[in-house]
């Protein structure tokens, strides 16, 4: 691929140190939003519509479709919201810190075009407290843009205005699911609301609230220079684009690449990844963080899309994979995972609150060589006992999907962990 | 009683938000900034700034992993123990550091230098495996480097 078939990295050096915003100007950077400030919003939401842009922060939700929603014109009630979910912190994701530090002009103009699209007044970047150098570039990016009027009143001399805040967290993984968001930024506990109604219509302090992933919105000024074809064109599959794949574990080359959306997930490991560090083997994966089910080699041929990897009963989720060897223990994998589940569950739903600690308790007794054979059948309930429809939110049905993965691709490890009464690893 | 320069911290996050309490967590977090941690007292002075009942302001601060209801040590250690940090070897580095410190995860050294705690996956797991001490982001550890990097902090 062209530096021009890169529509997020382009501008990304390989030390990560930022275009200052004369040089991101120079590059071509907010020449989308001077066009998109020529469209209607009909037309913008049409056009990301049509280029099939499908939500990267690990649901796939249609972006378009998710702004069609949001009420419009003298209807609405104003103030409306536009909100960055930049809360990343699902385990083994680490692609829209990439972005941030790597082009944060890019971030911020993508905001101003996507709140522009949906006729949003305030827009808050919701960052995670552990990017302390995203923080530092986003904070400036904004500045410079309000300095050049890119944000504020009456944007580029247009009848257009929005503020923009950066909001750091302090540290919860439910920040990012996308209601628990809202309630963090209205200063309640992250916790899940009822839907409907969604945020699109009634979502911060009652108003219709938009809010898409980083990188998401990352392609809109792409989509609104070059047009949805050409977006579609760089996909090798229907759905839009390039992704940013991520890869960590004991693989020769650990990192993020921009590559065609569709992508097959053997190219990822042997050509990007370089394969296995030399003496370990290969066991398996999470294709896109902790909340994906397991795949192996016979998944290769796999393309990495939402809908593709739908097919293989996992999910593409953050696509960024996750590396299991064979020195690694399955069940103390699963085991792990499932801690960070039970520690950041809100609380607020019995399934969650009560199944996930359940869940983790077993898995360490097994691991610890305490294990009975009953209690592999308490975990395979579990993953039909939090599965989606039985809870608020999406943490536990994702949350189970390792555990799912493990029980059908390492049932051996499992057992012998019981038979043996301890871990063939320690 | 929050000094003039908290409230004045406070007032700006309060800009940002349509209510009051929006500003709840930052202003925990300027608390915690000049104080380094939030005490009871210092919680019911907040809450009763942004016109919030204790409790419904300690129900916000109890929930987030980052604003300490106990005091801390000078420097606040954060180890990442994810996924992919654990598949690199968190475990023998905490045993290093444990060993190190004299502490257990959850506990502040002796002499109040150093407070150890476990965080949730950093963003950095290409460079597994990590953590933080204050701001500092810290890659690609090693048992030497821990030590290397700990002697910077006093």
């Amino acid at each position: 691929m062209t530096s021009t078939d890169k529509p997020l990295t382009k501008n990304i050096r390989p030390d990560r140190e930022p275009l200052d915003i004369a040089e991101y100007e120079k590059a071509g950077g907010y020449q989308a939003l001077r066009k998109a400030l020529q469209m209607s919003q009909k037309e913008i939401q049409q056009m990301v519509t049509d280029a099939n842009l499908k939500g990267r922060g690990g649901a796939g939700f249609p972006t378009g479709k998710k702004w069609s929603f949001v009420p419009m014109g003298d209807q609405a009630r104003r103030p409306k919201f536009f909100a960055v979910n930049a809360d990343e912190m699902e385990p083994g994701t680490f692609k829209d810190r990439l972005l941030m530090e790597g082009d944060p002009n890019l971030v911020v103009e993508s905001a101003i075009i996507s709140s522009y699209a949906v006729e949003a007044d305030v827009a808050y970047i919701f960052l995670r407290w552990a990017y302390k150098l995203s923080a530092r570039r986003l904070t400036k990016a904004i500045d410079q843009a309000y300095e050049r009027g890119y944000l504020g009143k009456n944007i580029l001399g247009s009848s257009y205005s929005l503020k923009m805040y950066l909001h750091l967290s302090a540290g919860r993984y439910m920040c990012g699911e996308e209601d628990g968001l809202l309630n963090a930024l209205e200063g309640k506990r992250p916790i899940p609301r009822t839907k409907p109604p969604h945020a699109v219509t009634v979502g911060l302090w009652g108003r219709p609230t938009a809010v898409n992933n980083v990188e998401t919105i990352a392609n809109v000024p792409y989509i609104i220079s070059h047009g949805p074809q050409a977006f579609k064109a760089l996909s090798l599959t229907d759905e839009g684009g390039t992704k940013l794949y991520g890869i960590s574990g004991r693989v020769k080359r650990t990192r993020i690449w921009e590559l065609p959306m569709g992508t097959a997930l053997g190219d990822i490991f042997h050509e990007h990844a370089g394969g296995m560090l030399d003496g370990y083997t290969f066991r398996g994966l999470l294709p896109g963080g902790a909340s994906t089910s397991f795949l192996r080699e016979e998944h290769f041929n796999a393309k990495m899309d939402f809908s593709s990897m739908d097919k293989t009963g996992s999910r593409l989720g953050t696509g960024t994979i996750i590396v299991l060897d064979d020195k690694t223990c399955p069940v103390g994998m699963v085991l792990n995972l499932e801690q960070f589940f039970a520690r950041e569950s809100c609380g607020w739903c019995t399934p969650c609150r009560e199944g996930l600690p359940w869940v983790r308790n077993t898995l360490e007794a097994i691991e610890r060589g305490n294990g009975t054979p009953e209690d592999i059948g308490i975990l395979h309930e579990h993953t039909w006992l939090l599965q989606l429809g039985h809870t608020f939110c999406a943490l536990a049905p994702g949350a189970v999907m390792p555990l799912e993965g493990a029980l059908k691709y390492f049932p051996e490890d499992f057992e012998n962990h019981v038979r043996q009464h301890r871990c063939p690893w320690r | 009683m929050l000094t003039d320069e908290e409230r004045k911290e406070i007032d700006e996050e309060i800009g940002k938000y349509r209510r009051k309490r929006g500003a709840g967590p930052e202003a925990l977090k300027i608390v915690q900034k000049h104080r380094g941690w939030v005490s009871d007292e210092n919680l019911q002075d907040v809450a009763r700034y942004l016109g919030m009942t204790d409790d419904e302001l300690d129900s916000v601060a109890t929930c987030y992993n980052l604003i300490f209801r106990k005091p801390v040590g000078r420097h606040v250690i954060l180890v990442c123990d994810s996924v992919a940090c654990w598949i690199m070897g968190y475990e023998p580095l905490l045993r290093h550091m444990e060993h190190r410190l004299g502490i257990k995860l959850g506990q502040t050294t002796g002499d109040g230098r150093f407070t150890l705690l476990p965080v949730a996956c950093l963003g950095a797991c290409d460079k597994a495996p990590v953590m933080m001490v204050d701001d500092e982001l810290y890659v690609d550890l090693s048992p030497t480097r821990i030590d290397e990097i700990l002697d910077r902090y006093q």
